[in-house]
């Protein structure tokens, strides 16, 4: 593994953000020191490196941070040039900025949402996720390869990639399903090859444990919206 | 050669403006077409059929979508006039950051202060003061977000300035007396060309904000 110039990673255990940080470090075999942060106790340190938004994941490299999980692979793309995550011509990259961006707003996020929400909320949330599957599956079908990257895993993949390991836990947590896999053939095949990667299998959280946070986080999220509702 | 450009746009969309003052800057001579929202043509849906929304951005018959996407293309594209952002990957990335703080904050924060009611719309108008205050820190004192050079944080968050006659106006709120260091950086700002051309009129946003409001049934 390269010895990179200095490389710290503030994540937390469950968060997909840093996920997608880790991964992209290790597809390109950078070395790192980790660092975990515990989102209810935030150290003062997290909180210099990103005055902004106080989150992980913070990629810190020679003595600089950088956050928000996207802008941080894009970084990493640019300082490493092996294993490339983005395309070299400006449409194709325009176009993985695109998805990349639909990947975290409108799919994650509305799975998140059909997650924490109940009764007409949920099932207009749940509507929308569908939705936004469908035109992941579309575009998948499309583009007609083994990633969005291409034969290998790409900026997209990574994006979206949160959704392989943890939609089943949302589904279970918030009673819902989204995901069928005789309606969804490409991004169950998606999942299942991004999935068999070993540096992306590796370390994953355990279900048990993202089942009990997501349980309680559901609830605080539902709690947060009801007190602005009242409001 | 620049191909054929072709902007889909609206007069009053700030994400719009971003894209005009973009083009503007590197001297790409395009094609404006103008939506009439809230009513969209068929065009659009076919160059947009995931958002349905302006701008989009036509070059050689491929539409890019998504303002802050487009405008990182076109400084790609063309990139020898007027670079927008910096090559340095950390400078990059920070010009990023602030540029999705724009939509993050200064946009969601900027539509409560008028679709907000309420208790809900007094803490909007309270933060969105916050968000600009924290722009104004990130600006120090520099003469653009981008340094001495104009950059792509500027073109990002310039034409929010043309709506903030509707949100005082709806908002029943001061911005300007609040924050005089952005003032400053708006008027200098407007002094460009590029920025003057692009942006709508406050007095015609407000309008085009009041049918706005209107279709989606906000009082």
């Amino acid at each position: 593994m390269e010895e990179a110039g200095g490389v710290k990673l503030f994540g937390f255990w469950v968060s997909p953000f840093a996920q997608r940080v880790k991964w992209a470090l290790k597809l390109k075999g950078i070395q790192y020191e980790y660092i975990e942060e515990d989102k209810y106790n935030k150290s003062p340190l997290l909180l210099k490196l990103n005055p902004v938004y106080g989150k992980v994941p913070v990629l810190v490299h020679n003595g600089k941070p950088i956050s928000e999980s996207i802008i941080i692979l894009e970084y990493i793309d640019a300082v490493w040039k092996q294993a490339p995550l983005l395309p070299q011509d400006p449409y194709e990259r325009a176009q993985a900025h695109f998805w990349a961006k639909f990947a975290e707003e409108k799919v994650r996020q509305s799975v998140v949402e059909a997650m924490c929400s109940s009764g007409d909320e949920k099932q207009k949330a749940v509507k929308l996720a569908v939705e936004a599957f469908e035109e992941f599956e579309k575009e998948l079908k499309r583009r007609g390869t083994k990633f969005f990257g291409g034969e290998t895993i790409g900026f997209v993949d990574i994006v979206a990639g949160c959704i392989s390991y943890q939609l089943p836990v949302h589904e279970e947590v918030g009673s819902i399903k989204i995901l069928d896999s005789s309606k969804f053939p490409g991004i169950s095949e998606w999942i299942r090859n991004f999935l068999n990667h070993p540096l992306i299998n590796e370390g994953l959280p355990q279900k048990d444990q993202m089942f009990a946070y997501y349980s309680k986080r559901s609830k605080e999220i539902a709690y947060q919206k009801m007190s602005h509702k009242t409001v | 050669m620049d191909g054929e450009v072709i902007l889909l746009d609206a007069y009053a969309s700030m994400f719009g403006m971003r894209l005009r003052i973009a083009l503007a800057e590197k001297g790409v001579k395009y094609e404006y077409r103008e939506e009439n929202l809230p009513k969209k043509s068929p065009f659009l849906f076919q160059m947009n059929p995931i958002h349905k929304k302006v701008p989009v951005l036509i070059h050689n018959g491929k539409p890019i979508c998504e303002s802050l996407i487009a405008l990182q293309y076109i400084d790609e594209v063309w990139h020898d006039k007027n670079p927008l952002l910096p090559s340095d990957p950390y400078k990059r990335a920070q010009a990023r950051l602030w540029a999705d703080f724009v939509d993050q904050k200064v946009h969601t924060l900027g539509r409560k202060t008028w679709s907000a009611k309420g208790e809900e719309q007094e803490a909007a108008k309270k933060e969105f003061i916050e968000a600009l205050k924290v722009l104004e820190g990130e600006l120090g004192e520099k003469p653009y977000f981008g340094g001495e050079e104009f950059g792509y944080v500027d073109v990002a968050l310039i034409p929010f300035y043309s709506w903030f006659h509707a949100y005082e106006t709806c908002g029943n709120f001061k911005i300007g007396t609040q924050c005089p260091k952005f003032v400053a950086w708006t008027k200098r700002s407007m002094q460009r060309e590029s920025v003057s051309k692009s942006l709508a009129d406050p007095e015609k946003v407000y309008d085009f904000f009041l049918i706005l409001k209107k279709h989606f049934g906000v009082e």
